[in-house]
């Protein structure tokens, strides 16, 4: 890789020992040796395996649950329902007081998407465990269900979840986030050309080579070791800590080795039950994904719709900016209500627009409950508004790259949040990209600099 | 469940094993071996983390009943290297930054050494072709690619 060090040479430190040296990776002799310790290459003696009973149903109220005959089936050791959970309701987020708790460890009274946890078996081997799950019956009355995120914020349509009381979330700043610079409307009327368009996305699954999952050993004196693949060490110790009503001091995480992520194992999803198991029982547990599971219960990118309305000039100035985002977050929350945050600070784009006008709603659904996966919030905004900015320009007849130059962002603009723009390096970098692609622009933009001297 | 007497070779060393009538290889060198090289990331065969190999074939661990084995001779990533000193193939993975998370390394190592074993100068599309059964979600596979070819080339460097 090279390192152009004619940009903003004169502000630029030249005695970095780190940035542009590579540095042999920590981890890989383990991993090309095989020795490296994922989670699941910790085999206890003694150790049960748990698996869930989920739901069939995107939505159902839960009439009775029978574990009766699973219990007799040879190998069971312990059976689990929402009952055992100290404390079941929880979200993860309310670690930095976002609430409400909105979300059932194990379903209780009602499920919301096809795949919740609802009972959990342990016993001595997979397979044991996997034949008393099936001996579970569970009497569910199915409601009607919604899947998409216009249905679901019509008057009327089915509430996904009680502990929000609307198929939305309520942020401090009402029904949506917002971003209102300018005056949007002013900007329209002056416009000469107005673009209005709108994206949508499916939901992606992250599919980590390694699938989810934790082994939990009890130390006796009533500390547990959960050796785990989460990417969010304390967000999972904590939550783990207030679900089960237990000390942190109780709970000992080995982590750090994670086979495949990409955002996907960020919920706190396996450990808490796995522990409480282990805590039952006196025994080690283990409860890893099935490839099949992980494929269809863990939390995937979020599905989102946007709608993206611009006015502009001739000469290529963007004067006016109306978004409308929409993020599916499934029947929880998880991490959607920060992902829809994102995308409204994200919608502006990297460009400096005078009037700006944003709302980003998130919205329940009976679906999977989406979550993290790189740059959640914002992937799909900049798909959109890129995919705006090229027809924007071809609307206009401009060069698509100049078009970007015209409006990019530089040192000491007003950004839509009010935030003076400082450290830029868009322009160097689209310089950079018209050079690598052979993409010829005109010498003007050739020529400009983010680092506006003496601004 | 019935128990089976299972004897190979695993890595230059002879194991004798009772193991349950139906265990996969994968799980019976995971869970009563100990060697943790193989990794399960889906098993049916489909991901390509728990190759081995088995009498020079490149194999799927996790498709294959122990109780066939008996007799073979295995090797898995945790028996490539010689006292302490790397296989061609370990250090060209490391050199070239082909491993991310590690998890698909050890079956993308194996795959390599036997493709390696056959074929010592291959293609770049026999590379491909050869690694097309193992799923790696974090690298996109070019450094991967590189690295097969680079210890290739330094094979063909030795023998000359
Ligand atoms: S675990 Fe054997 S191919 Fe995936
Ligand atoms: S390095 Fe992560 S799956 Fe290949």
């Amino acid at each position: 890789m090279e390192l152009r060090k004619n940009y903003f040479a004169d502000v630029r430190k030249d005695d970095l020992h780190e940035v542009g040296q590579p540095r042999p990776r920590s981890d890989s002799p383990g991993h090309v040796t095989g020795k490296t310790a994922f989670f699941a290459d910790r085999n206890f003696p003694g150790m049960l395996h748990l698996k869930m009973v989920r739901s069939p149903h995107h939505h159902a109220r839960i009439r009775s649950i029978d574990t009766s005959e699973a219990e007799k089936h040879p190998g069971v050791v312990k059976v689990l329902t929402a009952k055992d959970v100290p404390h079941n309701v929880y979200t993860i987020l309310i670690l930095i007081q976002i609430g409400p708790e909105d979300e059932t460890v194990l379903a209780d009274g009602k499920v919301r998407w096809k795949g919740e946890a609802v009972v959990a078996v342990l016993a001595e081997t997979e397979r044991a465990a996997q034949e008393a799950a099936a001996k579970v019956k569970v009497d569910y009355e199915v409601l009607p269900a919604v899947f998409d995120m216009e249905e679901a914020l019509k008057p009327g349509a089915p509430l996904v979840n009680e502990y929000h009381g609307q198929n939305y979330y309520l942020y401090d700043s009402g029904e949506c986030r917002k971003v209102r610079f300018g005056d949007v409307e002013a900007g329209f009327a002056g416009a000469d050309h107005i673009l209005e368009q709108s994206y949508q996305s499916s939901p992606i699954e992250h599919a980590p080579t390694e699938t989810t999952g934790c082994v939990v050993a009890p130390e006796g004196n009533d500390r547990f070791t959960c050796y785990t693949n989460t990417q969010a060490m304390f967000f999972t110790l904590d939550n783990t800590s207030i679900i089960l009503q237990m000390p942190g001091s109780k709970l000992h995480f080995v982590g750090g080795t994670v086979g495949g992520g990409f955002g996907g194992k960020v919920d706190v999803i396996v450990e808490p039950i796995a522990i409480l198991g282990a805590k039952l029982t006196g025994r080690p547990v283990s409860f890893i994904y099935s490839r099949e599971e992980e494929m269809q219960i863990s939390s995937p990118r979020a599905a989102e719709k946007v709608v993206i309305k611009d006015g502009v000039m001739k000469d290529g100035r963007i004067v006016a900016r109306k978004v409308t985002g929409y993020t599916d977050a499934g029947a929880y929350s998880r991490h959607s209500p920060y992902g829809a945050q994102k995308g409204a600070g994200h919608y502006p784009g990297p460009y400096t627009i005078p009037n700006v006008w944003i709302d980003t709603y998130c919205v329940y659904t009976n679906r999977t409950p989406s979550s993290a996966m790189r740059g959640f919030g914002v992937t799909i905004s900049d798909f959109a508004l890129e995919v705006q900015m090229d027809k924007l320009a071809r609307l206009i007849g401009m060069d698509p790259l100049e078009f970007r130059f015209i409006n990019a962002y530089r040192d000491g603009d007003m950004k839509a949040h009010r935030q003076p723009t400082e450290g830029a390096a868009l322009i160097e970098c689209m310089q950079e990209a018209s050079r690598a692609a052979n993409w010829p622009v005109a010498e003007k933009y050739m020529a400009m600099s983010s680092y506006k001297k003496g601004a | 469940m019935a128990k089976v007497p299972v004897q190979f070779t695993l890595n230059g060393s002879e194991k004798a094993e009772f193991i349950d009538s139906g265990t996969t290889l994968l799980n019976a060198l995971r869970d009563k071996i100990g060697d943790t090289s193989p990794k399960g990331g889906c098993h049916q065969g489909t991901c390509g983390a728990c190759s081995v190999i088995i009498d020079g074939e490149l194999r799927l661990s996790c498709l294959t009943l122990a109780e066939t084995c008996n007799g073979t001779t295995i090797t898995t990533t945790s028996g490539l290297s010689e006292s302490g000193v790397l296989h061609p193939l370990q250090r060209a993975f490391l050199d070239t930054f082909a491993t991310q998370c590690g998890f698909c390394t050890p079956g993308m190592i194996m795959a390599a050494k036997v493709l390696l074993d056959h074929t010592p100068n291959p293609s770049r599309d026999e590379v491909v072709e050869a690694l097309s059964g193992n799923i790696c979600r974090c690298t996109g596979y070019e450094p991967i690619i590189q690295a097969v070819l680079l210890a290739a080339r330094a094979n063909s460097q030795n023998a000359a």
